[in-house]
């Protein structure tokens, strides 16, 4: 497939290895932010042919992962309704709340519909003008402008019975909170490429210069994956901290401003709670006020759900990069993809469930 | 979740007053949301996230990455051992090797 394959080349592979190889000198920690970048590095065995003073640890890019319990409790609590249709992607139906999951309330009679694109949701809307369709909108800034458009296309549709379960998230705060704790490790970062895809990197600069981190906007194949490592490594060897673009076949420095304005028009920044984290300021969007009567959380009243997080899950922790899977009591033995107790082991994006699927129990690494 | 994967744009319509497409992936095709990309062309490859596309792949920009790749990493690697610790082997012989 055009645009996929060449960027697996393993000759070009083994030719940026032996690059990383060549410039590291000393050790060095650096962070792919992106879930799905996680997924392509332990799938691929990237962290296990890079030479060991090089550690990748995975960031919290992975939405399925930091969606609160709170707010899968509220999903759970509006797919129940008999008048709703809860639409959501499929990588959060599985994820449990309390008690049960979306597939569960499914199978007592839920009618909880997996789609494509936001904009199935709102066709439904259109479709069943006697039913209230909820979607469930959760990622980061890659998603947000899909789930904008349909609201937006619900209001110039004038469908009053369409909503959003809300829970975007933003990427930059969650770095920034990441570099200003004090029990920090990650000293670069290989920032998420579709997320500046749509926001571009300039929001980047800021981070990189008051933390003095190298940020490397970065793709997704296993050749884009391993560039970006060593263009961080580079600079990181040469006392540079900047921000460069690796994926420069599909970011511009600006982003897609289309997508930005329609952000912007339908959502404002405000604060969010990530699950295992915690709450902090201007890490998240919701709908503006004059888009309210498409939050589902007014419709429904559900604000008042509010749950704790079990104590043992350690995803938190992984998700901060200060704990590797592997690492947890509950990996592998109570904690499992067929019976997750965190969403990190849930999403196939999650950082325990690449471990565990790719057979990743210990620090197996290739010695060099 | 913020996957994305690119494909050719072969046909371009309008649906409820936006710009949609119809997106082929190596043989697979689907629609896509157009209206982020208002300036795309039948024929160019766009990246499609959960129905939408979020950007025109940049061609010129494609080459030069993987050309790029080649030539930083041949530098560094000249130099260098691979990551096994053996020293590098031509390409010509590893080429034959894969083979």
């Amino acid at each position: 497939m055009k645009y996929l394959e060449e960027f697996r080349d393993p000759h070009l592979a083994q030719k940026l290895l032996s690059g990383i190889a060549t410039v590291t000198t000393k050790p060095w920690v650096i962070m792919e932010v992106c879930g799905g970048q996680t997924h392509a590095i332990i799938r691929n065995g990237i962290d296990q042919l890079l030479p060991r003073q090089i550690e990748l640890v995975h960031g919290p890019g992975c939405p399925v992962c930091v969606t609160p319990l709170e707010m899968i409790d509220r999903a759970l609590a509006i797919a129940s309704r008999e008048e709703v249709i809860f639409t959501s992607f499929g990588d959060m139906l599985r994820v449990p709340g309390s008690e049960k999951d979306l597939f569960m309330v499914k199978s007592e009679g839920g009618d909880v519909r997996m789609v494509y694109s936001p904009l199935d949701a709102v066709k439904l809307a259109r479709e069943n003008p006697n039913r209230q369709v909820v979607f469930f909108a959760v990622g980061f800034e890659t998603t947000a402008p899909l789930t904008a458009m349909a609201v937006w296309q619900a209001k110039q549709q004038g469908l009053d019975n369409f909503t959003m379960l809300v829970a975007h998230v933003l990427v930059p705060p969650a770095m920034t909170a990441l570099l200003s704790s004090s029990e920090n490790r990650v000293q670069a970062f290989l920032a998420a490429g579709h997320v500046c895809t749509v926001m571009g990197w300039e929001e980047y600069l800021p981070i990189s210069e008051r933390y003095r981190v190298p940020i490397i906007v970065t793709g997704f194949e296993p050749v884009d994956i391993l560039e970006g490592i060593f263009m961080a490594v580079q600079q990181l060897e040469q006392g540079r901290a900047e921000v460069e673009n690796q994926y420069r076949r599909v970011v511009k420095r600006e982003g897609n401003r289309p997508a930005q304005e329609l952000i912007r028009r339908v959502f404002q920044v405000g604060s969010r709670k990530w699950r295992g984290i915690g709450e902090f300021p201007q890490s998240g969007l919701s709908l503006r006020p004059e888009f309210e009567e498409y939050d589902a959380e007014k419709r429904f009243d559900t604000e008042s759900i509010n749950v704790e997080e079990p104590p043992e899950c350690i995803s938190g922790l992984i998700l901060q990069g200060l704990k590797k899977p592997h690492e947890c009591d509950q990996f592998g033995k109570r904690c499992t993809p067929q019976s997750p107790m965190g969403a990190t082991m849930v999403s196939s994006e999650g950082a325990c469930a690449a471990y565990y699927n790719y057979h990743r129990h210990q620090d197996d690494r290739v010695e060099s | 979740m913020c996957l994305a994967i690119p494909g050719k744009v072969i046909e371009i319509t309008e649906e409820n007053g936006i710009q949609m497409g119809r997106i082929d992936y190596a043989g697979t095709v689907n629609t896509a949301c157009l209206a982020y990309v208002p300036e795309v062309k039948i024929g160019q490859y766009v990246i499609v996230h959960a129905g939408f596309a979020l950007s025109i792949v940049d061609e010129e920009e494609a080459k030069k990455t993987l050309e790029l790749f080649g030539e930083i990493a041949d530098q560094a690697a000249r130099k260098g051992l691979d990551v096994f610790g053996m020293p590098l082997k031509p390409d010509d012989e590893r080429g034959e090797k894969d083979q």
